[in-house]
């Protein structure tokens, strides 16, 4: 779990590979190409990457016209403007009209750090959960965007997938294969269960190290899918254990940590906890210490984890 | 395979008028039966969507999602009363299934939606949402090398809506000559006029200066509008704008040109009165 990797890389060579296979998709970007990182692509495939200039609500209204028009279009632009600034395009002219597009939303949470919070994109989950049929995918490692990108590939209908820029280990064995709306699970455990996505699954492994050390055993589950929501994974999770602990890159209002919330209070109540940040703007920072500051690391899962056994 | 329609269009200008009339009164009668709808925009749009669904559009009401077919995207979405009436008249949808607008779980909703009838290419209703649809897929018929052709129809006080201005840059950036906007330039907007609200002139000037071809007609002239729509686009590499003067509430006059009408409905005294106005108007 040493080597670290930018999943923007994984994007990148995955929508290289549909291009070559698929002549329909086409990318549509916010001057967003090296951002994206989508270089290579672009000197790969010239004619197809739109690009629209500084203007999302553009990018997503031309982005539903190419899938009117016989396109596969995958959008991508820094997540921060892309979900925030064409949230009424994204409802209408995607989700509400089933357009066969993709928003790939790039360096996400707090991915862009002393930039501020302006440039954070912490409520994008929340605001895409808010907008019905958005599927909304948040990989946690290069191996699971990769495969995301050939599942949404297939998918028919619009999706949010949720890209960092923060480098992340693989968290995922050989031979992991991707499902949408399918939790993983990672690590066995029956007294709690932790779940997470995105850039904090990897710590929500760290955490259930740390509680092992205290004898107890912590289930983890990644939710890479937010929606379609595996109802099954997190009841089976609220049966067997005695807590649950989300921890997500995101707003704990409305995010993932809501919507497994939403599923347990009314199933199969059991102590939660949601981790992540708690309807704040975000101090001036580098992203590790974000992280720390809001505790968002083993220590905090661990505290979280205390708590619900009542220790 | 796609078969062009040519044979079943209407090129003569007085029987797009007459046609125009006919539509007139059945979304009138429409509208006051729904008690719902938007009189003056339906009456001010009216004679340009039928002179391009009956006269120049290449759509085939029998295979509504032929790959190839021209494409009509209709910005100002609340003027659905009028934009249904001709769909079902030109045989998108049964010409009955005009009684049930806006009624409960009736797919002819008050704002046109893709997903709940044939021949709607894009949810409108939200201003500012068509050009930039237009924007895409024109750009979609460019990479098909396509002769496909895009129209968008968008209401004047919808211009004030920046998401316009973001794509017209791009369109004339892609140089998509392949791509006509209609602005029904009424002068009216919901609570007043245009230029008493957030002032729209030099309008033609704005146009132009982002990049297109700019050409005013009377929206009201079925043959110059029939003229002009066979003859775009204007100038090679570069989109047309055609500023169409129309009135909010033409063919009835106590609704035309007042502003209190964007969304007022007949009362029934009135709407007979508004029957023989429209029925009683000659070429």
């Amino acid at each position: 779990m040493s080597e670290k990797f930018d999943c923007r890389d994984a994007f990148g060579k995955a929508l290289e590979e549909l291009a070559a296979s698929d002549e329909r998709v086409v990318v549509v970007v916010n001057d967003s190409v090296g951002s994206s990182k989508l270089n290579a692509f672009k000197k790969a495939f010239p004619e197809r990457v739109v690009n629209v200039g500084i203007a999302e609500q553009d990018l997503i209204g031309v982005s539903a016209g190419l899938a009117n028009g016989g396109k596969r279009p995958f959008v991508s632009g820094a997540s921060c403007f892309l979900t925030g600034r064409a949230t009424e395009q994204i409802k209408v002219d995607l989700a509400y009209s089933h357009a066969n597009v993709k928003v790939c939303g790039m360096s996400s949470g707090i991915a862009y750090g002393e930039l501020g919070a302006s440039h954070h994109s912490i409520e994008d989950i929340a605001w895409m959960r808010a907008i019905a049929d958005m599927t909304i995918i948040v990989p946690a490692d290069p191996v699971e965007t990769y495969q995301a990108m050939h599942a949404i590939h297939k998918f028919d209908g619009p999706v949010f997938l949720r890209v960092s820029r923060y480098p992340v280990p693989v968290v995922h064995p050989e031979g992991y294969q991707f499902e949408i709306g399918k939790a993983v699970q990672l690590r066995e455990g029956s007294d709690i269960t932790i779940i997470a996505n995105g850039t904090m699954v990897t710590v929500a492994l760290q955490g259930a190290e740390l509680l092992a050390q205290q004898g107890i055993q912590a289930r983890v589950l990644n939710l890479a899918t937010v929606r379609p929501i595996d109802q099954q994974a997190i009841l089976k999770a609220a049966s067997e254990t005695k807590g649950i602990i989300t921890i997500e890159e995101a707003t704990t209002s409305g995010s993932m940590g809501g919507a497994v919330a939403e599923v347990v209070v009314q199933n199969q109540p059991v102590p939660m906890r949601l981790l992540g940040f708690p309807g704040v703007f975000m101090p001036t920072g580098s992203v590790s210490f974000l992280f720390d500051y809001f505790g968002l690391n083993p220590a905090g899962i661990e505290k979280a984890a205390f708590e619900l056994l009542g220790r | 395979m796609f078969i062009y329609l040519e044979d079943t269009l209407i090129t003569d200008p007085k029987l797009l008028y007459e046609k125009s009339y006919e539509i007139r009164r059945h979304n009138m009668k429409t509208i006051v039966k729904a008690k719902l709808g938007h009189t003056g925009g339906d009456l001010s749009v009216t004679d340009i969507l039928t002179t391009l669904y009956f006269g120049v559009l290449n759509v085939d009401p029998s295979n509504p999602t032929d790959p190839e077919r021209d494409r009509l995207i209709l910005s100002k979405g609340h003027c659905s009363g009028a934009f249904y009436t001709i769909l079902a008249y030109r045989g998108f949808f049964p010409v009955e299934m005009l009684d049930t607008y806006e009624q409960a779980l009736s797919p002819l909703n008050g704002h046109p939606s893709n997903t709940k009838l044939p021949g709607i290419e894009a949810s409108t209703g939200p201003l500012g949402h068509g050009l930039p649809f237009g924007v895409g897929t024109a750009i979609a018929a460019k990479m098909d090398k396509s002769p496909r052709r895009v129209f968008v129809i968008t209401g004047d006080g919808e211009l004030q809506e920046g998401s316009n201005w973001e794509a017209a840059m791009s369109a004339a950036h892609h140089k998509l000559d392949n791509l006509t906007v209609i602005i029904d330039r009424n002068g009216l907007q919901q609570g007043d006029y245009t230029e008493a609200t957030n002032r729209l002139e030099p309008l033609a000037d704005k146009w132009r200066a982002f990049g297109w071809e700019v050409v005013e007609v009377d929206g009201h002239d079925h043959a110059a509008l029939l003229d002009l729509f066979q003859r775009v686009p204007l100038q090679k590499g570069k989109p047309t704008c055609v500023l169409a003067h129309t009135h909010k509430g033409q063919g009835v006059s106590f609704v035309k040109d007042q502003v209190g009408w964007h969304h007022r409905v007949m009362t029934q005294e009135e709407l007979a009165q508004a029957l023989v106005e429209l029925g009683e108007v000659q070429a």
